[in-house]
This record gives structure tokens, sequence and C-alpha cells, in this order.
């Protein structure tokens, strides 16, 4: 006992005080918060030159208003097309020109404008300038035809879905409509989370390995530790360096965002607006208030007694499993690192299995698919986070839960016969074939 | 009589195919180096192992003071692995308390003795430094510090001066010496005969997995000796002399004389006075323990002719 404790000590230690520990925990939020200014830069930058388009409305359908948009301008004109295409290079006041046709018949949906340039028309532009015409003609239209503005405005509806329970435990809120959104969300993050950690502390893990049994260190060490009492602590000395950097990330990453937000005037909602485009500018404020409220509510709906000790319990087991059998592959590896790459594949498929069939299960929570994925102990550390904000039926929880553990235990098991072995087999590289065989070999 | 630090009874291990260990018998004797001789894959490593307990025999019996080998044992030995090294990011101080403290030492005893032995070896203002900052001689000191700083009473040292310069292994020999008189047991691995011959003064042959030879080293070559005398002369030496008896290496001053069955030593020299050699030197060749351990190995196997082409 006292040596696991001093093996898992200087397993943490010696990873936490290390330069790239340090970098990787500090650059990482950093490198994000650049990474978004960088983007939101790149975004927001479009076109920043100058347009002006001399407009020719013949009969005078737009009333001579047409608005101005970012870094395009438009002046109606009076000149004939044909004097305007001839003074283009002299005149300095327009460099392209738009001429709007005459309607003759108001009901068709299709309208045409022609623009004239040297200049190719540049997507943006284009874009703007077809967004102008159609709020022109929808003015335009309606005066032509004769319609009631507010009746057209009531021709849009905005449907909303108010998801109720039909069995409500006493005190329960009846309302799940947010619940499919909320659970998507949040399952997203444990899921990605349990694969980024796999990943990330997985591999850590298999390195320390290959680089006791490559420094040749790791027979002096076993000969006063059992080699399980060394995986063992390997592994949760590993995992608390991980726990400490992923703290480290939920207090740095917000606060680096914070002082971003403060430092360059970043503004979440332009993100928003840029990534969903015009459509979200739209909701109105009140709708936006009440959208939020049900938000809450249905985060204060989602039961967190059972998602997060599940969650913490998932997250440990698919670490020690996974963790476990990287160690294992790492014993077996030779000196050459490359040699072993194709031995890594065993596990790195199941991680990037188990995540793929994870964003099915967000979609579908209760498809067979990801029922049948939380049963098999290799996906379900990856896939059940996911499908755990959706409250899956307890016994899906319990049996899930329990083979998980089991699996992890044996799979710790399994690793600790193969890593006895491999850790003291120099020189030769190993096939799975072989570490099969060290399960059941004698010590 | 105490019971030996270490006896080895008929102890095997099976590696698949292979029969690393063929039960081996032996006991560490009382006041002197075990030297544990045998080619390269004799199973020299597979044996010390199950003494460190790394590994257990497949069957037969290790004990540890007339105890069992049990987990409690490692806490007593000092084992120096062929295949060693140290965390190369560790640094000096702190990494030999770890080793020390695994071995079941305190915090405060293990600094204290950590510093008295960098001190001993001159490596006193290297606490603060990182190991891979250190030169290779100095790593291996460490190394050598860190097997024996929890004053173990047996120490495992596999081909120790492999590796070294004659400096730290002269510094080294000192070192096991000096231990070996403070009551230490030691057992010393090596295929490198002629090192053996220096430290130990008893040994345990083993080849291909089985013990073929164990005694005291004097006694073992005087067995083997096989009728060779060294003649040192002046002049000339007599033309029936070459008739009579094999001459090995002759030079102008000396010659190897290999008597056959029958010939005695006696009737040798008496021929050499009555034809007026001048003899500077006349002694009995006792073979070198490599020269024992090849004839053992033929003798037992005629088909091995040189197992030690494979030395380094």
């Amino acid at each position: 006992m006292t040596n696991l404790w001093l093996v898992i000590q200087r397993e943490y230690l010696t990873r936490v005080r290390r330069k790239s520990f340090i970098l990787a925990t500090l650059l990482m939020p950093l490198g994000m918060a650049v990474f978004i200014v960088v983007v939101q830069f790149i975004f927001t930058y479009g076109n920043d030159e100058q347009q002006r388009i001399a407009v020719v409305d013949e009969d005078g359908i737009f009333n001579n208003v047409l608005p101005d948009s970012k870094n395009i301008y438009f002046k109606f004109r009076q000149d004939p097309l044909e004097t305007l295409k001839a003074n283009m290079a002299d005149d300095t006041s327009y460099n392209a020109i738009l001429v709007v046709p005459s309607v003759r018949n108001p009901r068709a949906k299709d309208f045409r404008v022609e623009y004239f340039s040297d200049e190719p028309l540049a997507l943006d532009t284009e874009l703007a300038i077809s967004r102008r015409v159609e709020k022109a003609m929808r003015k335009y239209k309606t005066r032509a035809l004769e319609l009631d503005e507010r009746a057209i405005a009531a021709l849009e509806t905005d449907v909303d879905i108010k998801a109720r329970k039909v069995t409500v435990a006493e005190g329960e809120d009846d309302d799940t409509s947010m619940a499919g959104i909320i659970g998507a969300g949040l399952g997203s993050i444990m899921g990605f989370m349990m694969y980024l950690s796999i990943f990330i502390y997985g591999m850590m893990v298999m390195r320390s390995v290959m680089e006791e049994k490559m420094n040749r260190i790791v027979e002096v060490v076993i000969s006063s530790v059992r080699p399980t009492t060394l995986l063992l602590g390997k592994i949760v000395g590993v995992g608390a360096v991980g726990l400490t950097q992923v703290v480290a990330w939920m207090i740095l990453i917000p606060g680096v965002l914070f002082l971003v937000s403060l430092i360059f005037g970043f503004d979440p909602e332009a993100t928003q607006q840029m990534q969903a485009g015009s459509a979200a500018s739209q909701i109105d404020p009140d709708e936006m208030q009440s959208m939020i409220e049900r938000a809450i509510s249905g985060l204060d709906e989602m039961n967190w007694w059972v998602i997060i000790p599940c969650f913490l319990i998932y997250f440990l087991a698919g670490y020690f499993m996974y963790a476990a059998m990287f160690a294992a592959i790492g014993s077996a590896m030779g000196d050459d690192m490359g040699e072993g790459q194709s031995l890594t594949l065993v596990v790195i498929l199941p991680v990037i299995l188990g995540f793929y069939i994870m964003m099915a299960a967000l979609q579908a929570p209760n498809s067979s698919l990801a029922v049948g994925s939380s049963f098999m102990p290799l996906f379900a550390p990856i896939v059940m986070p996911a499908r755990l904000p959706f409250g899956p039926p307890a016994w899906q929880i319990v049996g899930s839960l329990l083979i998980t553990i089991a699996f992890a235990a044996f799979m710790v098991w399994l690793a600790g016969r193969i890593y006895r072995v491999g850790i003291l087999s120099y020189g030769k590289k190993s096939t799975l074939k072989d570490m099969m065989g060290w399960v059941f070999s004698k010590y | 009589m105490s019971a030996p630090i270490i006896s080895v009874d008929t102890v095997r291990k099976v590696y698949g195919e292979k029969v690393a260990v063929d039960d081996v018998s032996f006991a560490m004797p009382p006041d002197a180096i075990l030297g544990l001789l045998g080619p390269n894959g004799a199973g020299k490593t597979s044996l010390i192992r199950m003494i460190t307990t790394i590994t257990a025999p497949d069957s037969g019996k290790i004990y540890f003071n007339g105890e069992p080998l049990s987990g409690y044992h490692p806490t007593q030995i000092g084992y120096l692995p062929e295949e060693r090294g140290l965390y190369k990011k560790m640094y000096v101080g702190e990494h030999l308390l770890y080793l020390a403290r695994l071995k079941g030492l305190s915090k405060a005893d293990a600094t204290t003795r950590a510093k008295d032995w960098l001190e001993k070896f001159g490596l006193d203002n290297q606490w603060d430094r990182k190991v891979e900052e250190l030169s290779k001689g100095m790593q291996q000191q460490v190394q050598f510090i860190a097997t024996v700083i929890h004053d173990p009473k047996l120490l495992i040292l596999d081909e120790p001066f492999s590796g070294l310069d004659p400096v730290n292994a002269t510094r080294m020999r000192k070192e096991i010496l000096r231990l070996h008189a403070a009551g230490t047991g030691i057992i010393f691995s090596t295929h490198r005969m002629e090192q053996v011959e220096e430290l130990c003064e008893y040994i345990v042959l083993i080849n291909n997995g089985a013990k073929i030879l164990e005694g005291k080293v004097a006694d073992i070559r005087r067995r083997f000796q096989d009728d060779k005398y060294h003649l040192e002369f002046e002049g000339e030496l007599p033309a029936k002399l070459g008739e009579r008896y094999e001459l090995l290496n002759p030079t102008p001053a000396g010659v190897d004389i290999q008597l056959k069955d029958g010939q005695k030593a006696n009737d040798l020299l008496r021929l050499l006075l009555d034809n007026d050699v001048h003899i500077v030197g006349f002694q009995e060749l006792l073979p070198s323990l490599n020269e024992v351990f090849i004839k053992q190995v033929t003798q037992l196997d005629p088909t091995n002719t040189n197992p030690f082409d494979t030395s380094e």
C-alpha cells in the first residue's frame, strides 16, 4: 500500500512539474482564446472594398429607395444605361451599374436584374444586392397587388412544440420541451470529454510504460514493487494528472474567454448571429427570454443525482479500462515506437467507433444501436454518458454500469498479466498472439 | 551454524518451450562472494529474477536466511540488473529517495543515507541536478548507490562492470569488497570469467539452464589441472625433451609442457637436470576458469565446442 502511494506520487509529481505539462495546461486556453479571436476577425472581416452602384430604375418601382448596406452604396441615376456605361471609366462616383427592368407581371416569381461592371461580382456583394432587391420587390408587390401588409405578416407562423409527460411524479414539472436539446448538448459534452480523456491520458500511460522500459529502470523498480502495483500506480497517477489538467482548464478557459471579451470587445451574440445567419437575429428579445427561462428550468429538471455520479463512474471505469489496454500495449512494444503503432490500433479503433456511436446516440438515444452499445463495455463509457441526460430506463443504467465496471476490472487484471511479462522482454517485437500467450503464462 | 543467506532448492523455470532454469540447487557459502557464471542465455538472469522475487519458480523453493522467500524479502535485497537505468527527468536526490523508500526506508532515513552515499562518491553537489544532466559514469554511480542504500543483507550484481570505465570499475570493486567485509552476502553474475577470478572465491557454473559445476575457485582449478607445467629457462633445450613430451607455446625463454598419462613431473625435471638445462622457473599451470568451463561443457556435451564464442 505504501509502495502504491509512492508510485502514484512519483507518477503525478514528475509529470505535473514538467515544462511541457505546464505549458500545455496554460497554453491550451490561451490558444483557444487566440483561435476564437482570429476566427471572429476572419468572419467579420468580409469585404472592405467599397462598392458604389449606380441604379437604373426606369419604371421607378423602387421609388428611389434601396437602402445601403455595409460598404455597398446605391445611387439612383436618371441617365440612360449607355451613357453610364460610357462614363464608367471617368466617373468615380460609381463602379458598377444595376439595371432594374420594368415589371410586366407582379405575380411572377422570378425577377432578373442586370449588373454591369468590369470587375467580377463578389459573392457577398451578390448576396447583399439580391437581399436588398428582394426586400424592395416585396414592398413593390404589396403595393402593386394591393395587399394588406399585416395580413402577409400573419401568414408566417412560428410553431413551438410543448412536450409534456403523461405520468408525472409529484412536484415534477410535466414540461419536457427542452429536454431533447439540453440532453443533446449535455450528452455531447460528456461524451466528447470521455473520448478526449481516453485518448490523451491513455496515451500518456502508454508512453510512461514505454519510457520505463526503454530507460531500463523498470527491472530495478519491480525488484521492490509488484508489477501490478506499479501498473496501478501509474494509471492512478496519470489519471490524477489528467484530472488536474481538466480542472485547470475548467477554471482557465472561461476565465481567459472573459478576459478576451473584455480586451477585444468580444460579443458572443455576434458570433451566434454569424453562425445562425440572419434568421437568428430576428428572434425577438421576449422569445429569447422565455427560451432561456425554459432552458434553465430544463436544466433544473435534469436528474443530476443520477447523471453526475453515473458520469463519474463511467469516466473512471472508461479511463481505467482503456489506460490498462494502452499500458499493456506499451509494455509489449519494443524500443522502436514506430514498430508498435499497429498495435495501438487495437485500442484506438474501439474508441473511435464508440465516438461515432455516441454521435448517433445523441440523435436517437433509444435506438437499438444506442441501447445495444450501452451493454458493450468497450463502447459503454463513451456512449452511455451521452444517453444519460435523456433519462434511459434504470435497468439499462444499472446493467450497463455493472458490465462496464466488471469489464474494467477484468481489463486491469488482463493488462497486469501482459505487463509483467512485457516489461521484461527486451529487443524483440511482440505480436498480439504473444501477448495472449503472456496472459496465460505462469509468473 | 546459521542458515545460508540464500539457498536454492531444485528450482525450475520454463518459458514456453525453453527451459530457462533446469532444477538448479546451490547455497550461498558463508564468507564468500558467490560467482554465478555462464555464457549469455545460460539462465543467470532468469535465476536472479526468481531470487529477487520478480518472478516465481515453476517448481522448487528458494530460502532467504532459511525462510521461504516472501514479499517482505525484497527490502533485504539490493539488485543491480544487467539492464539498468534511471528516470531521466527526475532529480538525483529525489530519485534516490524514491528507490530507497520503495525499499521501506523512512523519508528522513533515506535522505541522510542518500546524502552520505553521494558524499562518499564525490557527488554531494549533484543532489538537485537532473539525472539526464549527469555523465554516464555518474549515472552508474547513482545506480549503484540506489542498489545499496537500504543496507541490504544480500546484494545481487548482474554484469556490474559492463560499460563501466576503469575508474568507476575500480571504485565499485572496492565498494563491493568493503560491503563483503562488512558481512553483506554478494552474488555476482557474469559471463566474463576473468572478472570472477578476481572477486569470487566460490562459483556456480551454469549452462543451458543447468548447473554444471560448483565449488571453490581454487578447488575447481585444481580439480581440472591436467598435468601442464610452465618452464622458464636459459640456453638450449635438449632435443630429447621434444621427443618425449608435448611442448606448447615455445618461446626463447619459456615453454609449456603437457604431460601425458603416466608421465610424472619429477621425471621431467630429472631429464632437464641431467641435460644441464638452466632452470629459471618451473610451475604447474592451473587452467583458467574459461578453460575449465569449456572442458566441462564439452565433457558433458561433446557436440558443444565453444559456448563462449558469443562473448563481448
